[in-house]
């Protein structure tokens, strides 16, 4: 099975005897499909009587260093902890890897059962209930996320929106891939600039559908920490809703699942701040953009050979999606293609 | 000249055995990776029989938008540069209209079934239709 590394069981064995006391084997380990930059893998931590299901979250090396920004895996961990700090549901982090584990960069957590397949948490009937309830507790854990104050996580950014947008813009740049919708959406966002923010609030950067960890009843984890930072609150509450997200469901703008009012009424009844619905207008253009200059970096990934793979390829032939999302939002009476 | 099957009756064929015969012998990553071969293959159909009209129509909006001539990338360069600029945006006579077809026209070929795409195209048939 584990032909990739023969030493990560044992690795793993001796990293985590410091927190688990003596271990008798770490058994059925295996990797989970996931985000792009990381490997994720799950195991169980065997003592005598006791079996503790875990997961191993570390950096596969060369496409995270190729980053020229982001915060760490130990960032990460240290972001995770200080969210369950502010009841944010997150699984318990148990180790950070040293570098005399031999394991790369990485922490160890629990392994939380649920469903993460957006398809499935719109569609499958056992999440009928939930769904009703969904866009709302979106909105309670957003208030608690924004909440938290961390210091010492490394690469940790502070960004007001003029920021942001600047620095999207100089990827957009980088790649050399313009387009007209692009540049027009650029105008658009630098013509409606929100102001600066006294005090900038913890934003996830990924909190949508499809990093959402769900069971029957709730909101079980929150995944996928690496895109953090200092910024507007609104931020998470534009991402939420952005088109790419909805998953086929449009009709409901948050995540596929819900409606704005719920998620903005729990929001502000959470205590998060008095939410501004063209503050929030305003980052789902700006991430709906965002996610098009993403998908053009990995049609350069795979042109340049650093991911040749098929998916990586077909991932960047939906740029178009996000050109037609944007048409919508920047321009939505002038569809007329009869 | 070639002969027959076509490049493209061949890439149906593989995308026929992939879909109705490797895919069911395959789960877990393999059948993931096979699934997106297959989309991949579909769209490389769609573009074979699409891409030569959408471009030469895409590029002959573009020689009247900008009074000029060039290839479609240069074209579209320009067009960038003058939106960037600020010499052309949304207001501009007929470049609305020249987003909406272009974006159209990409998508129909790569993303079909993207959600946004096939609400717009039931909304034009609803209004099409007496």
């Amino acid at each position: 099975m584990n032909t990739l590394q023969p030493n990560l069981e044992q690795s793993l064995l001796n990293a985590l005897k410091s927190c688990f006391g003596k271990l008798d084997a770490i058994e059925n380990l295996r990797p989970l499909s996931g985000g792009a930059v990381q490997e994720t893998w799950a195991f169980e931590a065997v003592a005598q009587e006791q079996r503790w299901p875990l997961i191993l979250r570390r950096a596969r090396g060369t496409l995270r260093a190729d980053r020229a920004y982001g915060i760490s895996l130990e960032g990460e961990a240290a972001l995770i902890r200080a969210a369950s700090g502010e009841s944010v549901p997150v699984p318990h982090v148990h180790y950070v890897l040293k570098p005399s584990d031999q394991l790369g960069d990485g922490f160890i957590m629990d392994l939380i059962e649920g469903e993460t397949i957006p398809r499935r948490i719109l569609r499958d009937a056992s999440y009928a209930v939930l769904r009703q309830r969904l866009a709302a507790e979106c909105g309670s854990i957003l208030a608690a996320i924004h909440r938290v104050r961390v210091d010492g996580v490394s690469g940790l950014e502070a960004r007001q929106p003029r920021e942001t947008i600047e620095r999207i813009y100089q990827d957009y740049l980088e790649l050399d891939a313009p387009g007209p919708v692009f540049e027009l959406t650029f105008r658009w966002l630098f013509d409606h600039m929100p102001e600066d923010i006294g005090e900038l609030s913890l934003i996830h950067g990924d909190f949508r559908n499809g990093n959402l960890l769900v069971g029957p009843d709730h909101l079980r984890s929150v995944l996928d920490w690496e895109g953090a930072h200092y910024g507007d609150p609104h931020e998470d509450l534009g991402y939420l809703c952005m088109t790419s997200w909805r998953f086929g469901a449009i009709d409901k703008p948050v995540g596929g699942f819900g409606s704005r009012e719920d998620l903005y009424a729990a929001y502000e009844q959470a205590g998060g701040v008095k939410v501004d619905p063209a503050r929030a207008h305003f980052w789902e253009v700006a991430y709906t953009l965002n996610w098009g200059i993403q998908c053009a970096q990995m049609a350069d990934q795979f042109l340049r050979g650093a991911d040749p793979s098929v998916e990586r390829g077909m991932i960047g032939r939906r740029r178009s999606e996000t050109e037609l999302d944007l048409l919508r939002l920047l321009n939505p009476g002038g569809f007329n293609a009869g | 000249m070639l002969d027959k099957p076509t490049g493209d009756d061949l890439l149906l064929a593989v995308l026929h055995f992939l879909r109705n015969e490797a895919m069911p012998l395959l789960d877990g990553a393999a059948a993931f990776k096979v699934r997106v071969a297959a989309n991949a293959l579909e769209l490389v159909h769609r573009e074979i029989k699409g891409a030569g009209d959408v471009e030469a129509a895409e590029a002959e909006r573009l020689t009247a938008l900008l009074n000029q001539n060039g290839t479609i990338d240069e074209l579209n360069r320009v067009l960038c540069e003058a939106i960037r600029s600020g010499r052309m945006d949304l207001s501009t006579p007929g470049l609305p209209e020249h987003l909406w077809q272009t974006t159209l026209d990409k998508i129909a070929i790569e993303q079909p079934t993207y959600a946004t795409y096939r609400s717009l195209m039931v909304q034009e048939k609803d209004e099409v239709q007496p």
